[in-house]
């Protein structure tokens, strides 16, 4: 410890290093790895089953069940942003009077001294070499500065200044993500939700905590349809919507996957699917046989629906459903009722019971009839999501791409023409340059515009 | 023609112009270098074909998507991607030997697509997730990111095999000067970096609009990461710390194993939402 450095000059040092940041990044980089191989968010018995007891203890002290929101995982993100911070203020003071400057100053000798210099002698006087040179100069770099020396001229001129600023850019992009991750977790939430179709809810559930959320309107989901490829694997889910806010049906969306509905800054993303589980079965395939040809057709049929029998023979129509029917005394279980109705008008009612397909085929008469399929309701499964962050975050990614390019293809360059009188009309120019980044680029430029210049 | 055998083909002119590479170092014949780039050039040109027939096929059977959909497509790719990023810097520094760290990298790819009973080569459909258009330029950034670190990857060996002493008579003796190395390992990193940042974020604004969350430490993700932090080491130590030569190699080295890792290990080794590469 040296002299005369109290405790906050010492805690300012350490977070001003570079050191700092490559041993942070490490860290976080090794201990993510644990992450991806340990399961995160499990049970605690699958820890235990896996692991063993003493083990298990280990991962609850470190949280290694949910590492990336552990204390110490989050400590060491907090550590970087202190360090880009800490970091930015120390070099900004000086970085800001080089980016601003009152006037632009340089110094010949630095120029002088450069490695990628390049000398060629040239047939004219220096006064006519100058104004060629200021022009070239200024157009392939930008304002020219001239001072006259002793034995000529030099010209100075130099562009993308600013582009130091490139860094400073990158750096705070990283923070605005991280507040913008910060305000996600502090305010926003991820939920889930599961309507059946032609019910309405105003209730998510937390992903994690399985909390109710009330999302301050009501969703309604009118249908839900699914597709399949021929491969069996679905090829879309879609859900139609209604949001119902103080009782009015406000508006009517379909949502798929990748193109959900937002609305009063909540998302609801189509998420799964499954058939209704309380629900009672509503519609039906019917098949009806005809007896005397044998052959079956089928109509899909909803409660309260009514079918025209073939050749004008009658109505079908389907009354209700029944957990217990019952058929001269015996519980047949579930199945639905019908009523047909013949040209005279006659009525006779009909049951058809689900664990009997074939049941009324044993009935006299013309027609038989039969539920070929079951029509089961579904719910739809959606995730539910607020996040008031997500701004910050997508400025912070437009930012970081921006930064990232700024910094590694643009850069600060100076360049110097020396034009030095030998006789009076023989000159001898010198060229050099210099950059903040990227001298091998900088180089090739001094080369090709040292060529240029031997042209004119 | 058919774009497996547009693919196959490529195959084979991507293993010649490998041994072409490999003859011009074995037997110090810059002509042979020379060939190999043509052949080089000319299996990229086959490479791009085969993949705009297999997107036109898969809109014939139905299914109607770019190819960029399962890791056959994925690796065929990663080889177009690694060929057209070679033949820049071909063109640009002038240095046709170091294509023999390049090349095999290119057919190896390529091969492991063709030739690994794993994989398959079918057009699949999509499922509904990954019907998105901010797919394609996740996957198309993810992939130039890929591509220039494996050539970063194919430079650092580079550095390893070159002979200290110049006048050593080793047929490594003829790769270019330490400070070209040095500066091409560093520009192809850039360039990955910058690509793989853009991929990354791509993959999340896409997470958000599929699943509400543009962040879920995803193995796939968290790997992607990992390598992303790797490279920002690299960059920190190269700027600030002033690390250049065999020191930074190692890192980079250390980053294509990363690389690969996100690429291949997540999907054989750990389980999450991506279904490939
Ligand atoms: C991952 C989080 C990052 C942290 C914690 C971090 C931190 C730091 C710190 C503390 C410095 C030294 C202080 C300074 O010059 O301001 C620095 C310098 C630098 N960083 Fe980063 N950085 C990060 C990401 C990046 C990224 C993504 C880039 C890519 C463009 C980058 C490029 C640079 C450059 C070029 C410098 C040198 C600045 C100079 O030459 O003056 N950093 N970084």
């Amino acid at each position: 410890m040296k002299k005369n450095q109290t405790i906050p000059d010492l805690i300012w040092q350490f977070f001003c290093s570079v050191k700092l940041t490559i041993y942070t990044l490490l860290l976080l980089a090794t201990t993510s790895i644990v992450g991806t191989i340990i399961l995160q968010n499990g049970d605690p018995r699958q820890y235990v089953q896996e692991y063993g007891e003493g083990f298990y203890n280990l991962i609850k002290i470190f949280n290694i069940d949910d590492m990336y929101h552990a204390w110490w995982f989050l400590a060491l993100i907090v550590i970087l942003c202190i360090n880009i911070v800490v970091c930015s203020i120390e070099r900004l003071s000086t970085t800001w009077k080089v980016i601003f400057p009152k006037k632009i100053k340089f110094n010949p000798d630095r120029f002088r001294k450069l490695k990628n210099r390049q000398l060629f002698p040239m047939e004219n006087d220096v006064h006519s070499l100058s104004t060629t040179c200021e022009k070239f100069l200024s157009k392939c770099v930008g304002k020219v500065i001239k001072e006259q020396t002793a034995s000529g001229v030099v010209l100075y001129a130099e562009k993308g200044r600013w582009t130091r600023i490139g860094v400073y850019i990158v750096h705070s992009s990283i923070l605005l993500l991280l507040v913008g991750a910060l305000i996600g977790s502090l305010f926003g939430f991820k939920a889930n939700m599961n309507i059946d179709e032609g019910v309405t809810s105003n209730t998510a559930f937390n992903t994690k905590l399985k909390l109710p959320i009330h999302l301050g309107f009501s969703i309604r989901c009118d249908d839900f349809e699914v597709k399949f490829y021929d491969t069996g694997a679905p090829e879309d889910f879609r859900s139609t919507l209604t949001i119902i806010e103080n009782g009015k049906e406000s508006f009517t969306k379909d949502i798929r996957v990748n193109h959900p509905l937002r609305y009063k800054g909540i998302n609801v993303f189509q998420s799964s699917y499954g058939q209704a589980r309380s629900s009672q079965p509503d519609s039906i395939t019917l098949g009806i046989l005809q007896k005397n040809t044998g052959l079956e057709t089928t109509h899909s049929l909803k409660i309260g629906q009514q079918v025209q029998l073939p050749d004008d023979n009658g109505v079908f129509r389907l009354d209700k459903f029944e957990t217990h029917f019952n058929f001269k005394k015996n519980d047949l279980g579930q199945a639905f009722v019908g009523t047909l109705t013949n040209k005279e008008g006659d009525s006779l009612i009909i049951g058809l019971p689900l664990r009997f397909p074939t049941f009324d085929k044993m009935r006299k008469g013309a027609f038989a009839f039969s539920v070929a399929a079951l029509n089961q309701k579904y719910y739809t499964g959606l995730q539910v999501t607020k996040d008031p962050g997500i701004w910050f975050v997508y400025t912070g990614f437009i930012l970081m791409i921006i930064g990232c390019w700024i910094t590694f293809f643009m850069s600060h360059q100076s360049y110097l023409i020396e034009i030095i009188k030998k006789q009076d009309s023989e000159s001898d120019i010198y060229i050099s340059g210099t950059t903040n980044r990227n001298t091998q680029s900088l180089k090739l430029k001094v080369n090709s515009m040292a060529n240029k210049l031997k042209g004119k | 023609m058919t774009s497996s055998l547009a693919l196959a083909s490529t195959t084979f002119i991507y293993a010649l112009a490998s041994v072409f590479y490999i003859g011009s170092f074995a037997f110090k014949k810059q002509v042979l270098a020379k060939i190999g780039f043509i052949v080089l050039v000319i299996g990229f040109l086959d490479n791009t074909v085969g993949i705009i027939l297999r997107w036109i096929e898969s809109y014939q059977i139905g299914y109607g998507h770019a190819p960029f959909a399962n890791m056959y497509e994925s690796l065929v790719f990663f080889s177009w991607t690694v060929a057209i990023l070679y033949i820049f810097v071909e063109l640009k520094y002038k240095e046709s030997i170091i294509g023999v760290f390049v090349a095999p990298l290119v057919f190896l790819a390529i091969a492991y697509a063709s030739f690994d009973p794993n994989i398959s080569n079918k057009i699949s459909p999509l499922v509904p997730a990954l019907k998105s258009n901010w797919l394609i330029a996740h996957v198309i950034t993810c992939f130039l990111g890929y591509a220039g670190f494996a050539v970063s990857f194919g430079f650092s060996i580079m550095y390893f095999i070159k002979p200290k002493k110049s006048e050593s008579t080793s047929i490594f003796a003829k790769l270019p000067s330490f400070d070209l190395i040095d500066e091409l390992i560093y520009q192809m990193v850039v360039f990955g970096f910058l690509f793989l940042t853009i991929g990354i974020i791509t993959g999340s604004v896409w997470a958000n609009s599929a699943w509400g969350k543009y962040w879920t430490w995803d193995p796939k993700e968290t790997w992607s990461l990992i390598t992303w932090f790797v490279y920002a080491i690299f960059m920190h130590l190269r700027m600030m710390r002033g690390w250049h030569g065999k020191n930074l190699a190692w890192v980079s080295i250390i980053g294509f194993m990363a690389v690969l890792f996100t690429y291949f290990g997540v999907n054989n080794l750990l389980s999450g939402l991506h279904s490939y590469g």
